[in-house]
């Protein structure tokens, strides 16, 4: 059976596995609950992963690479934005438009510049988001249980991985206890009645989509320079499209949104770490293990979550009615 | 003026709504001044509009459904970055206002969860809290049933005598009549008059709104009732819900007849039109025309009912009347897909439809006359004049309509209510369902009135009034006792009238 440590070893993968979702989830949520439908997450995570390793590997500064990720994750916002709430296109074709060029895109560029094949150089260690102590870790690593859980599981990831976790109370408080929360979840509601109130459609959602794109950013970043050494071609692997499938799961909400990315994040541990294990005497192949998270999804769309009900407004871009 | 209440009237499509909105910075307006209190002000947009002490009831309310009585109000106006003391005070000056205008309302309740009436109350109270001094109400009875309306203008009195204008805009001229001091009619876009009220008419303010002489009198000739057409047997019907809302209804309508069916909304009128026409199922005995029909909906639907010289105007004509994306010469054909004068084999002859659609259109005043519009381009009136025409040139032995003249204008009911009765007199049935008393009165040759599912009573026109069927609308049969206030309330409440 597993012991402690192997429990504790599977629990961190799970917390670094889920930061990127958090992220994107947390981006989408933003986005959704102000009534502009993102599926173009994968597209943003996708450029500022490369641009972040790519800025990261020629400067040798991982700071400027998370920089530049999210200034490249924004730009990718702002043409969603400018798609669906300036020009009221279609939210959907927008994302997916943008969902191939940044596949293409980034793939071609990494090519151009580094001649390796679509992608970046290795990233050594100023390249890259190192792990960070938090106080006591070692003073406590003795202590039984306690001391093991603190020490690896609490301690040791990258800035960005409490910055993601930080993030979902912040989240929570934003959309609940301030001004610009209220008005974030009514225009995704109902824009008409934030319109005759007085207050800017247009503005509050390019807001929205700001922010999502800074999440955005944030998650591919740290994909590119924490989990990984480098971009690789494709390397999000569809996890837009896992966080947006726990954002439904979480019913559009911050908390159950951790909960949500957390679970997929366990089932992407476990399938890395048992490439094949014997349930009930029957060996279950490793493909099964990894492809588990991605199941997940298509269960969870299908509707056996029940019934999540999406911003009433999403979807559609502003129009005063006649 | 200060503390007065100013009437706006004119049809469907005259402009009210229009103005109004450009008053609240809603639309901008392409030329022209606005002056308030004699200054002259820009209004851009609505955070001008507010800010110039108006507020506005537009006539689809504008809350957000899932948010709570508080958070509605608090929108757009809050005091600082952080929620928390915005929504103490708002909560505060909610009771204050409660109190002062019998405005009350549970701030905690989610809008979702409150009825139409309170709905409108929050948009009132909405306004009031921005410290508006001018209130402009859209139409604001059309959702109403008529206690909620004659609350509504309570509260409108209480806030007329605080000094608050208000600006009433509607097409119901007895509204008029009743609440305000001055009056202005709007007709295709312009101000034809500008009237004080108690010098003025109903029939004077119709001529104004019409540009012609109207008939608020129905013109009708005696019915002559031959064979009975449809007889209903202890009829039951279960909504959606499982709830039982036709509760043992037995009624017979005979050719050349108008039976007209009175209740307030919600009394089980709306099932028991749904289950005659097909599209809801239920348990009892029908007969048409000797015949009888099955109500399992397992041998007969709708379309089975048409067949059988069954005509249908539903009561709700944007939900089961119309699809209003789809041009009217395909709503016109509704019904008709199989008939073989439109089909060419498996093809349909969509020429020869639209043929007869624009004879239709034009026999029955269709405007703009025009086959190729979305039925959603078409106003209130126009559009139900669609369905009449689809419903009507079927040459039906019943037509069941329910709510003909909901939203319509005054021109347009005329007409509506002229077609009804030639129908009656080239001998055919017909069943009513109407919320508008004015209205049973005038077309029905008997009225019987439905409470909690059940006919309280039948009553010929002549014979009765507004009082008498307003007592049995609320579930009282002795109607020759002065009124039990308490008992009429709680009967109203019960089935949610009131």
């Amino acid at each position: 059976m597993m012991d402690l440590n192997t429990i504790i070893q599977i629990l961190d993968s799970t917390i670094r596995l889920a930061t990127p979702l958090l992220l994107a989830c947390l981006a989408g949520l933003f986005s959704e609950r102000a009534g502009v439908f993102d599926i173009g997450l994968e597209a943003k995570m996708l450029v500022a992963a490369f641009f972040s390793a790519a800025v990261a590997a020629t400067t040798g500064s991982v700071w400027l690479g998370l920089c530049a990720g999210i200034a490249a994750s924004v730009v990718f916002a702002l043409i969603h934005g400018l798609a669906s709430i300036t020009f009221r296109g279609d939210q959907l074709i927008s994302g997916v438009a943008l969902n191939f060029l940044a596949s293409g895109m980034t793939v071609l560029i990494a090519r151009d510049w580094f001649n390796e094949g679509g992608r970046t150089p290795a990233l050594i260690d100023g390249g890259r988001f190192q792990p960070i102590t938090l106080p006591f870790a070692e003073a406590l690593s003795g202590v039984p249980v306690l001391g093991p859980i603190y020490h690896d599981l609490i301690s040791g990831h990258s800035i960005l991985v409490y910055v993601a976790f930080l993030m979902v109370p912040l989240t929570w408080y934003v959309l609940h206890r301030t001004r610009f929360g209220l008005r974030l979840r009514a225009v995704g509601e109902n824009p008409g009645a934030v319109d005759t109130a007085g207050i800017s459609v247009v503005r509050l959602r390019y807001s929205a989509v700001l922010i999502a794109g800074v999440l955005c950013g944030i998650a591919g970043a740290y994909l590119a320079t924490g989990l990984a050494a480098g971009f690789v071609r494709d390397m999000t692997a569809g996890r837009g499209f896992i966080a947006l499938a726990a954002l439904i799961f979480a019913k559009w909400r911050p908390w159950y949104a951790m909960g949500a990315c957390l679970l997929f994040g366990l089932l992407d541990a476990i399938g890395n770490r048992y490439q094949s294990i014997e349930l009930l005497g029957i060996a279950v192949p490793g493909q099964f293990m990894q492809a588990l998270p991605y199941i997940l999804t298509v269960v969870i769309l299908a509707g056996f979550v029940g019934k999540a009900i999406p911003p009433r407004a999403g979807g559609a871009a502003y129009v005063k009615e006649r | 003026m200060p503390g007065t209440i100013h009437g706006v009237i004119g049809e469907n499509g005259a402009g009210k709504s229009t103005l109004m909105s450009i008053l609240y910075g809603f639309y901008k307006a392409d030329a022209g001044e606005i002056f308030i209190a004699g200054r002259k002000t820009a209004i851009p947009d609505s955070q001008a509009a507010i800010a110039a002490g108006i507020g506005m009831v537009f006539q689809h309310f504008k809350l957000v459904e899932n948010f709570t009585v508080l958070e509605n109000v608090v929108l757009g106006a809050e005091d600082g970055a952080r929620l928390t003391p915005s929504l103490a005070k708002a909560r505060k000056l909610l009771t204050e206002l409660a109190a002062e205008y019998e405005l009350s309302v549970d701030p905690d309740a989610l809008i979702q969860d409150i009825g139409v009436g309170m709905q409108q109350r929050v948009e009132i109270l909405k306004a009031l809290y921005r410290q508006a001094d001018i209130l402009i109400l859209d139409e604001p009875t059309g959702v109403l049933t008529p206690a909620e309306a004659d609350h509504l203008f309570r509260i409108l009195k209480g806030l007329k005598a605080q000094g608050k204008t208000i600006i009433l805009i509607t097409h119901k001229l007895r509204e008029i009549m009743e609440v305000t001091e001055t009056v202005s009619v709007m007709r295709r876009g312009e101000m034809t008059a500008t009237v004080k009220t108690a010098e003025t008419s109903p029939a004077q303010l119709a001529e104004l709104m019409v540009g012609r002489k109207v008939l608020l009198q129905v013109d009708k000739g005696r019915a002559r009732p031959s064979d009975t057409v449809l007889s209903v047997e202890n009829l039951r019907v279960k909504d959606d819900q499982g709830v039982e809302r036709v509760k043992g209804i037995s009624l017979s309508v005979r050719a050349g007849e108008i039976l007209g069916i009175a209740g307030v909304a919600g009394n089980g009128q709306s099932e028991l039109l749904e289950v005659l026409g097909g599209i809801r199922t239920g348990t009892g005995r029908i007969t048409m025309n000797g015949q009888e029909i099955d109500l399992t909906g397992k041998l007969s639907d709708a379309r089975t009912r048409r067949a059988r010289g069954i005509a249908h105007v539903p009561e709700d004509r944007h939900r089961q009347g119309l699809i209003l994306d789809f041009y009217a010469w395909e709503n016109v054909g509704f019904g008709y897909q199989d008939d073989p004068a439109y089909n060419h084999g498996v093809l349909m002859d969509n020429d020869a439809l639209r043929r007869d659609t624009e004879v239709k259109i034009a026999k029955y005043d269709v405007r703009p006359a025009d086959c190729w519009q979305t039925a959603r381009n078409f106003s209130g009136g126009n559009q139900q004049k669609i369905v009449i025409a689809r419903e009507l040139e079927r040459n039906p032995d019943l037509l069941l309509v329910g709510q003909p003249t909901r939203g319509v204008d005054i021109g347009a009911i005329e007409f509506i209510h002229h077609q009804i009765i030639a129908l009656r007199d080239a001998g055919k049935a017909v069943l009513l369902v109407s919320v508008e008393l004015d209205e049973i009165l005038a077309l029905s040759d008997r009225i019987a009135v439905m409470f909690d599912g059940q006919i309280m009573g039948e009553r010929l026109p002549t014979e009765t009034n507004e009082r008498e069927l307003g007592l049995l609308m609320a579930g009282i049969t002795d109607t020759n006792a002065n009124a039990p206030l308490p008992q009429i309330v709680a009967n109203l409440a019960r089935t949610g009238g009131a």
